[in-house]
């Protein structure tokens, strides 16, 4: 397909390239910003004038549910929920039935996303087989068939011995890890952050240092290992602290934190609302704003979804019955658009934080829009304002957002050259 | 202030609908459940123990944790008020064969029952069944996890005004397992609702919840200074657990510490009241001689919480009613607006 977009305002973040101008696209690639290449005639044209045209997004950590908790999701439901919300890069995790620790469910989850068509995915492989902490997973052979980087989400190591060797290993090979810090022990049984607010509606609270006693331990293991590290979704003050100082003694060390954490804290639960239960908790409100000035300095680099699909029966149940997450992938980029109406980051700062950042962070060839690159490019309209939830297409509709308006509007998604979106 | 709780527990008038929580509800409010609670009390003495305020209605008592002071309060509340009463034993019930408390809940409510009282383990399980399975059905909180225990509270705070009347010259105290205790939030917000100055809580700091410096009370470690001059203690039951969990070294370290006993009772006001939510554990966290003896009102908490219920069930069946006339006058109207747009003009 030779596809024109004219007239968009073009941000690529990645170069700091901001201007008004066409793009060609041939071939799944760019074969021209501005003038079209000679010979160059377009099948598709999109009149984009007044959209920005931004890279597509990347979005380092998303559950795809498939295999094995198709009820959830499925890879086809949830890609295209990822492109409907300007996504066409994803990283998933690997906490599928089975648990993506082989080559087998490596190559089945790809076979799946290429059969889906709509955006690429990278999976994380999972640091121990089955995630039980205890047995390393054959990681070369997992980089092998596909997958970018390493990861225990949330579950634990059987001990530090065991991750440090881990850690080694890992390094030795230069494979990313990455790190969703949350001590098991001191967060056991909890479901909300400890402070306030849980106190007074009874929930079992999991304080920040169930957080910043692992990432405090992480960082020395990363610093004795120079292992390539990511931390995902962290959530407190404290942290953004320990990472600037992390960055500051040269560790390389990047993070991520998920978008609802940058809108929402602890005092939303009021009422209990199982929309809102998820791991780690929403954090109070100054650590919120901690994570805001985070983002808005380069601290943290990267804004992901944190989607999290479930069936409506997972979150028809009482709070702490229920399954933490939210299914947010498909409003990554209109939630996070409502960063720049509040004026915390311009623009183009704000989609570096959606592209290039966490691209850059776990290494992956996307992220940006250049001459002859693949055509991963995501149009929207920053002043059309749209209702949350209108032609939902994640099988999980566990969003508290829905029904709420955001500040702007994705009008198409284009995946290696594929129109694989249209509003 | 008006919170999400009090949206959702009182209809258009302001009148109680459902009883999940003390938090949101007004000092009026309370106070008027107290002196409706006051005046059932007198039920209780007659040769024939009933009024017919909930006759025809049916109430479910429907207890997914154990517990048999409170259901059987409340079977007898609804029992004086000439309600049909129905116990349902969820340990046999169709949630252990797999039944989320969802269907369970909407196939009660689909059996025309009038109220539920609840009590589950899950903080927030009473809103969770108001807010999204039984809207239309008084719901009744006897107890969700750690959250709120709404009626105790009232029937605590009925207690303390009997016997020592206004409110507001009053000092609190609340000793032990503050943390786990849905008893003591409910006191706590109760007490603040009602204009008690000086409301105390006596713990070591395992037993404590994070932030509760935030609530507008006054935090003892030690026993013997937070009971200073009080003129009500209000003690909470320790759970054997709480040792096996780290939270204590051991019952008898707790006991020094943290026991009533005739020696520390005295450090209050001479006249001070005992209360207990029950059951006690003699010798944890209670001398038994405390327990039993003149200042203890613990067995008259029980009376008072028949009547505190009865007013409970009347208030939020009433105020339910109301909702319901109410939401159907509505959809009338609607229904009158919408047939009367499509009716043709005539010429």
């Amino acid at each position: 397909m030779r596809l024109t977009i004219e007239g968009a305002r073009v941000i690529d973040p990645a170069s700091q390239f901001d201007q008004i101008t066409d793009l060609h696209i041939a071939a799944g690639h760019i074969v021209g910003i501005g003038e079209a290449p000679e010979g160059f005639s377009a099948n598709q044209r999109i009149d984009a004038r007044g959209l920005i045209a931004s890279p597509g997004l990347v979005d380092l950590n998303v559950s795809l549910r498939e295999p094995g908790r198709t009820r959830k999701g499925t890879i086809d439901s949830e890609t295209r929920a990822a492109a409907a919300g300007g996504v066409t890069s994803l990283c998933s995790l690997p906490d599928t039935l089975p648990v993506l620790d082989t080559p087998a469910v490596a190559e089945l989850i790809l076979d799946r996303a290429e059969q889906a068509g709509q955006v690429r995915v990278f999976p994380f492989g999972a640091l121990t087989r089955g995630l039980d902490g205890e047995h390393l997973s054959e990681l070369v052979a997992l980089r092998d068939v596909g997958c970018v980087a390493f990861t225990q989400g949330l579950a634990s190591m059987k001990s530090n011995r065991i991750l440090r060797r881990a850690l080694e290993y890992a390094a030795g090979f230069d494979l990313p890890v990455v790190f969703m810090p949350q001590d098991p022990d001191i967060a056991e049984g909890g479901s909300a952050h400890e402070g306030a607010t849980a106190a007074r509606m009874g929930l079992v609270g999991i304080p920040e240092t169930a957080e910043t006693v692992a990432l405090a331990r992480d960082l020395l293991l990363v610093e004795q290992t120079g292992v390539q590290a990511h931390f995902s979704g962290l959530t407190s003050a404290r942290a953004m602290d320990m990472l600037a100082d992390a960055q500051a003694r040269g560790l390389r060390v990047s993070a991520d934190v998920a978008m609802y954490q940058l809108l929402l804290c602890d005092e939303d639960l009021e009422g209990f609302s199982s929309l809102l239960h998820v791991q780690p908790p929403l954090r109070s409100k100054q650590d919120r704003h901690a994570l805001r000035q985070a983002v808005q300095s380069g601290v943290v680099q990267a804004i992901a979804s944190h989607h999290q699909p479930h069936e409506q029966e997972a979150k028809r149940v009482p709070f702490a019955a229920s399954a933490p997450g939210i299914s947010s992938v498909e409003i990554l980029l209109p939630l996070a658009l409502t960063l720049v109406a509040d004026g915390l980051l311009e623009l183009p700062a704000l989609l570096s934080r959606l592209t290039c950042g966490p691209a850059a962070a776990l290494n992956l060839p996307a992220g940006s829009i250049s001459l002859h690159g693949r055509a991963d490019i995501t149009l929207f309209d920053p002043v059309a304002a749209s209702l949350i939830g209108h032609n939902w297409l994640s099988k999980g509709a566990n969003c508290p957002f829905i029904g709420k308006g955001a500040p702007c509007k994705v009008t198409h998604t284009i995946s290696n050259g594929k129109l694989v979106y249209q509003a | 202030m008006s919170t999400p709780s009090s949206h959702l527990q009182l209809n258009f008038q302001g009148q109680l609908r459902h009883f999940l929580t003390i938090e949101g509800l007004s000092r009026e409010l309370l106070t008027e459940l107290l002196d409706t609670a006051d005046s059932f009390l007198e039920v209780g003495e007659r040769a024939v123990k009933k009024v017919p305020l909930l006759r025809g209605k049916t109430v479910c008592n429907v207890f997914f944790e154990n517990s048999t002071r409170t259901r059987t309060t409340f079977e007898l509340a609804a029992k004086r008020l000439s309600a049909d009463v129905l116990n349902l034993n969820i340990q046999t019930s169709s949630t252990s064969k797999g039944e989320t408390l969802y269907d369970t809940l909407r196939n009660l409510e689909a059996m025309a029952a009038d109220m539920f009282v609840v009590r589950h383990g899950d903080s927030g399980a009473a809103h969770f069944i108001a807010g999204h399975v039984c809207p239309d059905v008084a719901i009744i909180n006897a107890g969700d996890g750690n959250h709120a225990h709404p009626t105790q509270a009232m029937l605590d705070m009925l207690t303390i005004r009997r016997h020592r009347g206004d409110f507001t010259k009053l000092s609190v105290a609340i000793v032990g397992d503050i943390l786990h205790s849905r008893v003591a939030r409910s006191n706590m917000q109760a007490l603040q609702t009602l204009g008690c100055p000086d409301i105390r809580v006596i713990a070591p700091r395992t037993l404590l919840p994070a932030g509760i410096d935030q609530y507008g009370v006054r935090v003892f470690n030690d026993l013997r200074v937070g009971l200073r001059d009080v003129d009500v203690v209000i003690m909470l039951r320790l759970q054997k657990e709480r040792m096996q969990s780290g939270l204590l070294p051991s019952e008898g370290e707790y006991y020094r510490l943290y026991g009533l006993t005739r020696e520390t009772l005295a450090l209050a006001k001479p006249d001070a009241l005992v209360m207990h939510p029950g059951p006690i554990n003699r010798g944890v966290e209670i001398e038994s001689e405390v327990a039993d003896g003149a200042q203890s009102v613990i067995l008259n908490q029980v009376t008072y919480g028949i009547a505190v219920r009865m007013a409970v069930m009347s208030m939020a069946m009433t105020g339910q009613n109301a909702q319901r006339q109410h939401n159907q006058e509505i959809l009338l109207a609607e229904q009158a607006r919408k047939s009367g747009q499509e009716t043709p003009a005539c010429d």
